[in-house]
């Protein structure tokens, strides 16, 4: 039994599962389809945020609750940077369309590393390895940058204008998608292409990868684990700005309650994929987009809920999450 | 931080200054409430001391579970919540009496129990971090739904109710030779005394119960757990076990805190028992009194309780004297005193995690 599960990919395979599973319960095969993409790109955009947050943890035994100042931020840069390029935003070529876009993305990938760094140096440094602290101060930081963004942006939602060329959706048969969605998927997709690669295949992922497995081993080996931890936590806060950036794409309005929504979310895809590794992540947000949406459309009350139950179900069954980086 | 509590603790065994400070402080805070209708009559002030009992009851369970066993929760709003929120539906739906008070009472403190538990064996067994997360989420679920099942919980504008008939202004306690109210250092004996005199001595009993707790070989055996797990573990106590008992009986006491808010208030809404706010109050409240002990919890509620009441009249008028100048009106605008609690938040638990009564007993002790 065992043998055949891990044939069909163990416990990769439960996002299928939950695809099968929902087919006959919503009923009818475009709706079906329609929601299973938003699952994705919801998933994928969450995955952006979730996996900084979990190698940070993983690497150095730290846990960001200021994680989601930084998705915020990232909405919020997007949204003034989409607006300022109006001109681009609605023009009628593909080239302007996307640079928009994109310069949209990097700004905010670009503050993500710089308030990643700042962060790490000012907030976290004194308090490693001294979790309830960490907590707490991270918990302060993050209500600081919420008075923040209230302060620069005022408490009502912002518009996000999106680009002519994302707007609107494909239709093949009677199924119809919005392009949006595909283009959040293949952004997150080529983003965990590029961690999976760099944490595989190059050195400074090799450093990451043992680190995060036995901290204490690779600093007597001579490496900075300090330093490497840095680097980590400026792209993951990159990443997460980037993400936030793509969900205000996605929602079109953006609140200032938005990171402190979507944070509920990232805990819960990080605890279900297993600290520390990206796969996991990977998996956790994919099945929490899935659930989200499916459930959001079958019982509308029950959304977030129903990723709780989620939580629970998966902790009660591996307490150290689907795929863990290290093996207890 | 756990290593200096230990000591502000160790030293607060012993004779000295700042101890006798601390337990003045209490004392007086204590008296004050004691004669909080007499002393400070107007409504306002009633409100405020009101408020100050019922969350030193609230954010002192709290201190049971971050300051003395260590583990971070989220969820207290939610225990709070359930307590309020049962005693409010029973209220609405019974009409005013203690029974409706006693039922929906005892439902949420059921409630609370069985969420506890449930929450407890689940994520207390493995890592102790994976706890703050949970609790967080867990919390977050139950104020989406207490917003969206409104026909039992009034969504967002809550529920409006009538408190049992003893607590109404029209009650007379006393009455004088002309039938009239009595009034006592001219102070009306009417229900709204009887109403925060309930308020004052329930919360005074959760507290003493507290106290007692600490002082019990549990309180020895959580404040074991949270300097060393493992040892604690070696040594033969279950720490599962021990951790599930006290987040459990932390949660028995803020259900019973929200029923106390809920009968005071005459409302019950998100904002008021369940929203993120009043959970980072409960924080800071306990991070500015002092982790691990339960006088900080006291002193920390009466500080920060006076600071948002009359704090943002303060920075109101900061605001206008400073208008003609570029940054600091927008900096000094009320709605913005979150941010500099949130800086004085960080620099507290850098410079002083004790807080204040851990800081006292400390310096003193040295």
């Amino acid at each position: 039994m065992r043998d055949l599960v891990n044939r069909f990919g163990g416990v990769n395979a439960l996002p299928v599962i939950l695809m099968i599973i929902a087919l006959p319960l919503v009923g009818s095969f475009p709706t079906w389809v329609t929601l299973t993409v938003a699952g994705l790109a919801m998933g994928m955009m969450i995955f952006l945020m979730a996996s900084g947050l979990s190698l940070v943890f993983g690497l150095m035994d730290v846990l960001n609750f200021g994680h989601s100042a930084f998705i915020s931020f990232g909405a919020f840069i997007a949204a003034t940077v989409l607006a300022a390029l109006a001109a681009w935003v609605s023009a009628d070529s593909f080239v302007l369309n996307l640079a928009a876009i994109f310069s949209a993305i990097a700004a905010a990938a670009l503050f993500g590393l710089l308030a990643g760094w700042f962060f790490e140096q000012v907030i976290i440094k004194p308090v490693y390895r001294d979790h309830l602290r960490q907590i707490l101060i991270t918990m302060g930081a993050l209500i600081v940058a919420e008075q923040l963004i209230l302060m620069i942006w005022g408490g009502n939602p912002v518009a996000v204008p999106r680009p002519q060329i994302l707007s609107g959706s494909l239709i093949i048969g009677d199924v119809s998608i919005e392009i949006y969605r595909i283009f959040a998927f293949l952004l997150g997709l080529a983003v965990y292409i590029a961690l999976y690669v760099t944490l595989k295949r190059t050195r400074i992922g090799l450093l990451i990868r043992a680190g995060v497995e036995n901290r204490e081993m690779v600093e007597a080996l001579g490496f900075k684990v300090d330093r490497l931890f840095v680097a980590v936590f400026m792209t993951g806060s990159a990443l997460a700005a980037m993400g936030g950036a793509m969900w205000a794409g996605y929602q079109g309005l953006i609140s200032p309650a938005l990171g402190g929504e979507i944070m509920i979310l990232v805990f819960i895809v990080v605890i279900i994929g297993g600290l520390g590794s990206i796969e996991g992540s990977l998996l956790g947000a994919l099945l929490v987009g899935l659930l989200g949406n499916y459930v959001a459309f079958i019982f509308p009350k029950l959304s977030l809920a129903s990723n709780m139950v989620l939580m629970m179900a998966i902790l009660l069954w591996r307490p150290w999450g689907l795929r863990p980086a290290v093996k207890p | 931080m756990t290593d200096t509590s230990a000591t502000s603790h160790r030293a607060a065994k012993r004779f000295n200054t700042g101890r006798i400070a601390v337990y003045a402080i209490v004392a007086a805070i204590g008296l004050a409430l004691m004669f909080a209708p007499f002393l400070f009559p107007d409504v306002r002030s009633q409100q405020v001391a009101a408020r100050i009992c019922i969350f030193i009851a609230l954010v002192a369970s709290y201190d049971l579970l971050i300051g003395y066993t260590g583990i971070v929760s989220f969820a207290h709003t939610m225990f709070f919540g359930l307590g309020a929120y049962g005693t409010a539906i029973a209220l609405k739906q019974m009409g005013p009496g203690w029974d409706a008070v006693f039922l929906g009472g005892s439902a949420g403190v059921a409630a609370a129990i069985i969420l506890a538990i449930a929450i407890g064996l689940l994520s207390l067994r493995v890592k102790a971090i994976f706890f703050a997360m949970v609790t967080l989420a867990a919390a977050s679920v139950m104020m989406v739904l207490a917003s969206q099942l409104s026909d039992f919980t009034g969504g967002e504008d809550g529920l409006v109710y009538s408190a049992p008939k003893l607590f109404s202004p029209a009650t007379k306690l006393m009455t004088g030779d002309d039938g009239k109210v009595l009034a006592v250092f001219d102070v009306r004996m009417n229900g709204k005394i009887a109403a925060y005199y309930f308020v004052f001595l329930s919360s005074l009993a959760l507290f003493f119960a507290m106290l007692r707790i600490v002082a019990s070989p549990l309180g020895t055996v959580l404040e074991a757990i949270r300097e060393n797990e493992l040892r604690a573990e070696a040594i033969g106590y279950r720490v599962v076990a021990y951790r599930t008992a006290i987040f459990v009986i932390a949660a028995v006491i803020a259900a019973l805190a929200g029923i106390l808010w809920a009968t005071w208030l005459k409302y019950t809404g998100p904002d008021t028992t369940l929203s993120f706010a009043i959970m980072i109050d409960i924080l800071l409240m306990v991070v500015i009194g002092g982790m691990g002990t339960m006088h900080g919890a006291v002193i920390g509620v009466t500080v920060m309780s006076l600071a948002q009441f009359y704090l943002k009249d303060l920075m109101e008028a900061g605001a206008i004297a400073t208008a003609d100048i570029p940054v600091l009106p927008h900096l000094l605008e009320p709605d913005r005193w979150l941010l500099w609690l949130g800086v004085l938040f960080i620099l507290l638990v850098y410079f002083f995690p004790a807080g204040i009564a851990g800081t006292l007993m400390k310096k003193a002790g040295e």
